[in-house]
């Protein structure tokens, strides 16, 4: 019998390593930016990601009586022990995947936030509240981007069609609940992820219409994040992020 | 041995302490003007502060928290302790009407209130941001992040001066 606080600490998991992961995607774009302008924007954005992925992991280290801290989470867990959405770990590809993986996920995350600002675990709002001002940036960032590559050249709209449509089967896994979420959402500490999805459909649809693309039929979705399984990417994602603490246990700045 | 030494200072003084420290990374203003002090308490002889951060992966938090305990420090408090409280969540409506002329001498547009977007996804509505060096309301945005996540990147097509923005949020 899980208790409501185990549900709790799994459900922490999966927000944090969302935020934490897609940071770090994020960040490899330091210095490789197609220009100075989109190198500094997605690397902030990288950064509030970090934030809130930090503010979420101290969180948990409290929920968890301070036995472990945030950067334990970070840098002490192997791949079967993320929860993070798929579609955050695929690897960065061309600028036009980033923005397709960015406003996929950017237009889930803003409305998710949005419903958890209602949440009444105290924490929880704080956190949607602050978040969502923060992610409200991002997918206007992402967003314009993807209307601008769409309706741009015949160029950069094939490459981006090809990115949204690549993208299209890891994006079911982010609306994926379980026994222990549902039981969350049944006392109001988690979101409704069927609302989620029907606002993220409008989103996705709105701007895809902007863009003159085409949206992606529905057929076979990957899964597995909330069990922990991944895609070989996050392995290696790790390997990079985590060396450090790993050569050098509890290396400090 | 722990230092003991009685607190002498009043919560007034202490604010005002935390008012000569400045924003790292817009020094023109300090870190009570940006806001994210929200509130002195004197205890047990320790001295609690509530800051509220701007965004939450803004990296000089962790900076002005090390400069909240170097300036007490010097005005002889060693107990000091920090609580980041992150509710209500920080936003530019707390900037005081003396830090925006600040950071308009300084250089950067000040948030210009009750201009934050309702439709999320695409700007609504034109939003006219003048010129720090020319006052011109012919500007345009090249980028939505600039420096720190708090700023966005403007330019002035009169006067062709690059100029940052203090994002409303």
């Amino acid at each position: 019998m899980m208790t409501q606080n185990e549900n709790l600490i799994h459900f922490l998991f999966r927000l944090g390593d969302n935020s934490l992961i897609l940071g770090q995607r994020l960040a490899e774009w330091c210095s490789k930016g197609p220009t100075l302008e989109e190198d500094v924007a997605l690397t902030n954005i990288s950064l509030d990601n970090f934030g809130q992925a930090r503010m979420i992991f101290s969180h948990l280290a409290e929920v968890e009586n301070n036995r472990k801290t945030e950067d334990d989470y970070a840098f002490r867990r192997n791949e079967r022990e993320f929860y993070n959405a798929l579609i955050v770990e695929r690897p960065i590809g061309h600028f036009g995947d980033t923005i397709a993986r960015s406003f996929l996920f950017d237009a889930f995350q803003y409305h998710f936030y949005k419903e958890l600002t209602k949440s009444n675990n105290e924490f929880l709002a704080a956190l949607a509240a602050k978040s969502l001002k923060e992610v409200q940036y991002h997918v206007r960032h992402s967003g314009e981007w993807v209307v601008r590559l769409g309706d741009g050249t015949e160029e950069s709209k094939e490459k981006i069609q090809k990115s949204i449509n690549d993208l299209w089967e890891y994006t079911g896994d982010m609306f994926t609940t379980d026994a222990k979420i549902d039981a969350l959402t049944n006392d109001g500490i988690a979101p409704d992820y069927n609302l989620i999805k029907e606002n993220w459909v409008k989103t996705v649809e709105e701007v895809l219409y902007r863009a003159t693309l085409k949206k992606p039929e529905d057929s076979y979705m990957q899964n597995g994040s909330l069990e922990g399984r991944h895609s070989e990417f996050l392995g290696h994602l790790l390997g990079d992020m985590q060396y450090l603490q790993r050569a050098y246990p509890n290396a400090e700045w | 041995m722990k230092n003991s030494s009685e607190i002498k200072l009043t919560v007034d003084e202490i604010w005002g302490i935390l008012d000569t420290i400045p924003d790292p990374e817009v020094p023109a203003i300090s870190i009570v003007e940006l806001g994210v002090i929200r509130k002195v308490k004197i205890e047990n002889n320790t001295v609690t502060v509530n800051i509220t951060p701007t965004y939450s992966g803004c990296p000089a938090t962790e900076r002005f928290k090390q400069d909240i305990r170097d300036f007490l420090k010097i005005a002889g408090i060693d107990n000091v302790e920090l609580i980041m409280q992150y509710s209500p969540a920080w936003t530019t409506n707390w900037l005081t009407d003396k830090a925006k002329e600040k950071l308009r001498e300084y250089g950067i547009a000040p948030p210009i209130e009750g201009t934050e977007d309702k439709g999320f996804l695409f700007q609504s509505g034109p939003k006219v941001v003048a010129c720090v060096k020319c006052n011109s309301e012919n500007t345009e945005v090249t980028s939505q992040f600039g420096s720190t996540a708090c700023k966005a990147l403007y330019k002035c097509n009169d006067c062709l001066e690059p100029f940052e923005y203090f994002k409303c949020i």
